[in-house]
């Protein structure tokens, strides 16, 4: 693109989230080109997520902490310079100069400075060992020397965290992450005390004292002592002294106004440059946002008024009148795994407010809603230890509820509310700003058909994720006005989804297709239906699957347990568990293929398919296999596939684990379960992954103290990483936590739906289901385990019994009325060494070196 | 009854119905193959124990399974869906009801009836078709 010559020059100073949103949106407004944006970022890398900064002690890279949509930087119109700090002002002449000594012009200037991680002024604060938290670099700091201590000192780690707000909960969930005994101090009576009031306070700490972190409220750190440099003791203005290895300071933030200052810009008595609704500094080439601004009267530590801010200046910058409306200081977070929300007038300060308050502490549980003085209209709230209410009520405030607000505080309270429909401009999704209205908006006006096309559409729900529950819901609601289908009906043959399907037969213990249609469907079902039908009966362990009337709803790889290929034969792969196989068993595998002339290929699951089989030819293989001891691979089925391996540590020099003992006990264990899609598992022996266990359903990987657990990974066509589900988990944990994992997984997916888009799909996401899981936050784990067992037990070789059986060999002859005459429809010809399907070209002319009178030995 | 018979009887005798099997040869809601007049012919048996006939060859993927696809009922219509791409046909008269996004073909088809417990397929209609 060429640059229009009247182009003005932007410069925007710190590379944080908010200077990210003003350049995204001036650059996706800008149409005609007026402004070249240059972005000096102090840290040596492109904005990027800070607030998903605790993540990256999950697993994560730093690269995964980048902000979607990088193609930005390859705009001719932005310019970002990393590892570059602005130094001065020059409001005179309208330039900046940098620390590398550049001056840059301007024609408007951002200040997006952000803050400073505040440090108290205790002695022994610069020692080694003591941190803040604030950037990658602080985090990376921060693990390098836990982990550098670790290995000196022969106990676990001691760490403290100084603060006890929002991001000092954070930074000891990062410490937790890291294996260090954590202790958080507060200086405050109760935690967090700027969102929750002194009830919400003692059930988070009762919560998080039982997630094993110290917590001692009311205590003010005096003093840290130092050991030949290093951090080893902390000391307090009263109560005795704690012995750490490692401190953290989250005691809150200073706005970065230095640039400002000595410019001679006006700040705030408690720092922040100050500026009026439309961001603007006195300076009208000057202009502040984010963390630095100082909007109101105050400095806003949040991600979404910054975000407001950022789209107010680029409306001005090219001519807008935008102004900033006020900020929405709600929160929801995850603290460690604990829900914590508050919004609206959390604390009742307004006179006349009521409160509503539900407090469980031995659950851990403590609601309170702040109604107004006729407990009709919602004026803010705190929820602690269950925010699913959250997404629902924040958009409420200042509204009427219309019903009981104590209502929306019993459990799971949130979907079962009277929820009346929520004005149009009632925001939504905090983070990216979208109202009720703009999300209804694209379903009837743009095209929008599903949740995946309204997040890319609105942007609602794609940064912290909290409000996609109601997203979702307001998806739906207007789809379903707008007369598209959203049923979860099945086919025409049953209004219930599979889900619901599966708890009707489970609970009223249905057993034939004819009973379950005749009480909850109508007709005779479908290729729909029946093979749901049929899974959902095989995974209750009905029997065989080809008993009686079961056989009816199998489709044709179930129905003659071999995969259909593309001409009408069938492929055969025997179970090869965790792909170790004997050269025995190899041999017998080479006769088979060689006697009954099969194309032979090893596959991408660490097992050997045979192509190429006839149908009638298909219980004479497999007698031959039974015998030699294989038994049927389920390649065929909406079941488990294979548990892949790789070779682990009793060969591999940096093996850790016995992994292909686990993916053999596991694929022995699982073999034969019947499911919503097929399922596939892998197990490495150590973190090179080798097995890439991550792109499986279930993927085990081997640490030094045990296996890490990760679950919803896929390949395919929209490869998905499985993502961390439990940590350094012994055996047998292990196997429990897998155990329910799969069965939760068959009796609430939908049809076809693979694991990864179930963990998304599952209200709650991938916390919800470790609940589940871990926790047993349903109270269904027992019955989970037990339906485990009965399938373990149950399992049978469907092969085995077929040929023990001749009414279920019937379906094997090649017609009807001349069961020995072969199908001559196939054809083959010769490549490499082996037979293919013959061409329609090669058909008509003739080349053919065989048909289906291939020269079988029995 | 021999069921070999029957494909012999056609090539001489020609008769108008073609005894191809029992009843009780076919399995209720699903589909068997046969050959008639050595053509290979798909035959249904429902859940009513209704009998239909229509062409082996699935148009769609031109291998020779529609009798290994899923039967079930589409509003009244008895149907078959293609065991390959999962095309659903009214089995009645070979008619396409889902063509899952292709152009639709339909299956032939032809009449089929149960007289004594035996399955009767009305023999091809030209000479064309028997000379295969
Ligand atoms: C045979 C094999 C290819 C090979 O020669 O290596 C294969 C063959 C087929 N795959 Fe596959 N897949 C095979 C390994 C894989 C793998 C690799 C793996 O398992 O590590 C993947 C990616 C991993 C995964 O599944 O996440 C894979 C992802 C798929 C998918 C995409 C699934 C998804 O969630 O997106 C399909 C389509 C589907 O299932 O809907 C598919 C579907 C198929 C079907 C069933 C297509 C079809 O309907 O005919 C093929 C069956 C042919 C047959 O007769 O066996 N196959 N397929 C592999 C058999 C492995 C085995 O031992 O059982
Ligand atoms: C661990 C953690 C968790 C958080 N969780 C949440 C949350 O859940 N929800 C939420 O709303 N908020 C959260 N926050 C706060 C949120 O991250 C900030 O409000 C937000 O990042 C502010 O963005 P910003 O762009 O204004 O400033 P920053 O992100 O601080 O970016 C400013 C950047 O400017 C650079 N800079 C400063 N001075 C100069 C200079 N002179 N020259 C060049 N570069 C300079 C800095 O190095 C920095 O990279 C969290 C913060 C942390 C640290
Ligand atoms: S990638 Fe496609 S062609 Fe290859 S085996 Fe899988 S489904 Fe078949
Ligand atoms: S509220 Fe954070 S993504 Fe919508």
């Amino acid at each position: 693109m060429l640059q229009a010559p009247d182009t003005k020059q932007l410069v925007v100073v710190g590379g944080g989230m908010v200077a990210r949103r003003l350049i995204d949106a001036l650059r996706s407004r800008d149409e005609s080109g007026q402004w070249a944006v240059t972005l000096l970022c102090e840290e040596p890398r492109a904005p990027y997520d800070r607030v998903a900064l605790t993540s990256y002690f999950t697993g994560r890279h730093p690269e995964e902490l980048a902000l979607g949509g990088q193609e930005i930087w390859d705009d001719p119109l932005v310019t970002l310079k990393r590892g570059v700090k602005a130094d001065s002002i020059d409001r005179e002449g309208r330039t900046v100069t940098t620390n590398g000594g550049a001056v840059l012009p301007y024609d408007a200037l951002v200040l997006a400075t952000g803050s400073y991680a505040a440090v108290p002024p205790v002695p022994g604060k610069d020692l080694r060992g003591a941190f803040v938290y604030r950037t990658i670099d602080d985090v990376a700091d921060l693990r390098a020397y836990v982990e550098k201590r670790r290995e000196e000192l022969d106990r676990p780690v001691r760490g403290a965290v100084v603060g006890g707000g929002l991001l000092g909960l954070e930074a000891a969930g990062a410490l937790q992450a890291l294996e260090v005994e954590s202790t958080v101090v507060e200086f405050a009576p109760r935690l967090m005390p700027l969102q929750v009031d002194e009830g919400g306070g003692e059930g988070l700490k009762r919560l998080i004292e039982g997630l094993g972190v110290s917590v001692r409220t009311s205590t003010a750190t005096s003093k840290i002592v130092g050991d030949r440099g290093t951090v080893s003791r902390m000391e307090f203005a009263d109560g005795p002294a704690l012995d750490v290895d490692v401190v953290i300071f989250a005691v809150g933030v200073r706005p970065r106004d230095e640039l400002a200052r000595e410019s001679g810009l006006e700040v705030g008595e408690r720092g922040g440059v100050i500026v009026d609704d439309a961001c603007a500094t006195a300076d009208p080439a000057i202009w502040a946002i984010g963390e630095v601004a100082n909007i109101g009267g105050r400095c806003l530590g949040l991600v979404a008024p910054g975000y407001t801010m950022a789209e107010i200046v680029a409306d001005r910058l090219l001519g807008g009148e935008g102004t900033f409306p006020g900020a929405d200081l709600s929160t929801k977070l995850k603290l460690l795994g604990v829900d914590v929300a508050s919004f609206g007038d959390a604390f009742a300060q307004e006179p006349g407010n009521l409160e509503v308050v539900i407090s469980d502490p031995v659950g851990g549980v403590y609601k309170k809603l702040v109604m107004s003085d006729d407990a009709r209209t919602l004026r803010g709230g705190i929820l602690v230890g269950d925010a699913s209410a959250y997404a629902a009520l924040r958009p409420m405030v200042g509204r009427e509820l219309g019903g009981d607000p104590a209502a929306y505080l019993l459990p799971e309270g949130a979907s079962a509310a009277p929820m009346g429909e929520l004005p149009e401009d009632a925001t939504v999704c905090s983070c990216n700003n979208v109202t009720a209205g703009a999300i209804r908006c694209s379903v009837t006006e743009g095209d929008c058909t599903d949740l995946a096309g309204v997040k890319a559409c609105t942007l609602a729900g794609t940064s912290c994720g909290s409000c996609l529950p109601l997203v979702k819901k307001i998806v739906t609601t207007e789809l379903e006005k707008s007369g598209i289908e959203v049923s979860k009906a099945l086919c025409e043959h049953f209004d219930l989804s599979r889900a619901q399907l599966f708890d009707v037969v489970r609970i009223q213990e249905l057993a034939t297709f004819s009973d379950i249609i005749a009480t909850h469907g109508r007709g005779r079902g479908c290729d729909i239906c029946k093979p749901v039908i049929g899974s959902i009966l095989a995974s209750l362990g009905t029997g065989h699957i080809l008993e009686g009337e079961r056989a009816t709803l199998q489709d044709t790889n179930d129905h003659v347990m071999a995969n259909l290929q593309k001409d009408g034969s069938y492929s055969v792969v025997p179970r090869i568990p965790g792909g170790e196989i004997t050269p025995e068993g190899l041999i017998v595998i080479g006769e088979v293929a060689k006697d009954f002339g099969l194309y032979t290929k090893i596959t991408g699951g660490q097992r050997i398919d045979l192509f190429g089989a006839r149908i009638d030819q298909l219980p004479k293989i497999w007698t031959r296999l039974v015998d030699a001891g294989f038994e049927s691979g389920h390649a065929y089925g909406k079941s488990l596939r294979t548990v892949k391996s790789c070779v682990g540590s009793t060969w591999c020099r940096y093996g850790v684990q016995d992994s292909v003992g686990l993916a053999i006990a596991l694929e022995l264990r699982y073999r034969g379960l019947r499911s919503p899609h097929k399922i596939k598992l892998g197990v490495s022996g150590c973190a090179r992954e080798c097995a890439e266990a991550r792109g499986k359903d279930v993927g085990i990987i081997a640490t030094d103290n045990g296996w890490n657990l990760y679950v919803g990974g896929n390949g395919g066509f929209t490869p998905k990483h499985a993502q961390l589900l439990a940590e350094d988990l012994d055996t047998e944990t292990l196997v429990q936590a897998i155990d329910r994992f799969l069965m939760f997984y068959v009796r609430t997916a939908d049809r076809l739906q693979r694991t990864a888009a179930w963990v998304d799909d599952y209200e709650g996401g991938l916390d919800a289901i470790r609940a589940v899981v871990l926790d047993d936050s349903l109270g269904i784990a027992a019955d989970l385990d037990a339906a485990m067992v009965t399938h373990v037990d149950g399992y049978e070789d469907e092969w085995a019994a077929a040929l023990a059986d001749p009414e279920k060999l019937r379906r094997f002859g090649s017609f009807v009325n001349a069961p020995d005459h072969a199908d001559d429809s196939l054809a083959y010809v010769a490549e490499r060494g082996q037979a293919r399907p013959a061409t329609p070209d090669e058909r008509t002319s003739g080349v053919l070196i065989a048909g289906t009178t291939l020269e079988v030995r029995r | 009854m021999t069921i070999d018979a029957a494909t012999h009887e056609i090539t001489l005798a020609i008769p108008a119905w073609i005894a191809v099997c029992r009843l009780d040869d076919l399995a209720p809601e699903r589909g068997s193959a046969a050959l008639v007049g050595g053509e290979q012919v798909a035959l249904f048996r429902t859940h009513s124990d209704d009998v239909y006939a229509v062409q082996q060859l699935d148009p769609f993927s031109g291998a020779f399974v529609m009798s290994r696809g899923i039967v079930g009922t589409r509003g009244d219509a008895p149907t078959v869906a293609s065991p390959m791409y999962k095309q659903v046909f009214d089995l009645r008269t070979g008619e396409c009801l889902d063509a899952v996004g292709k152009e639709p073909q339909s299956l032939r088809s032809w009449p089929a009836e149960v007289r004594d417990g035996v399955v009767h397929v009305a023999r091809p209609q030209s000479d064309e078709e028997l000379s295969t």
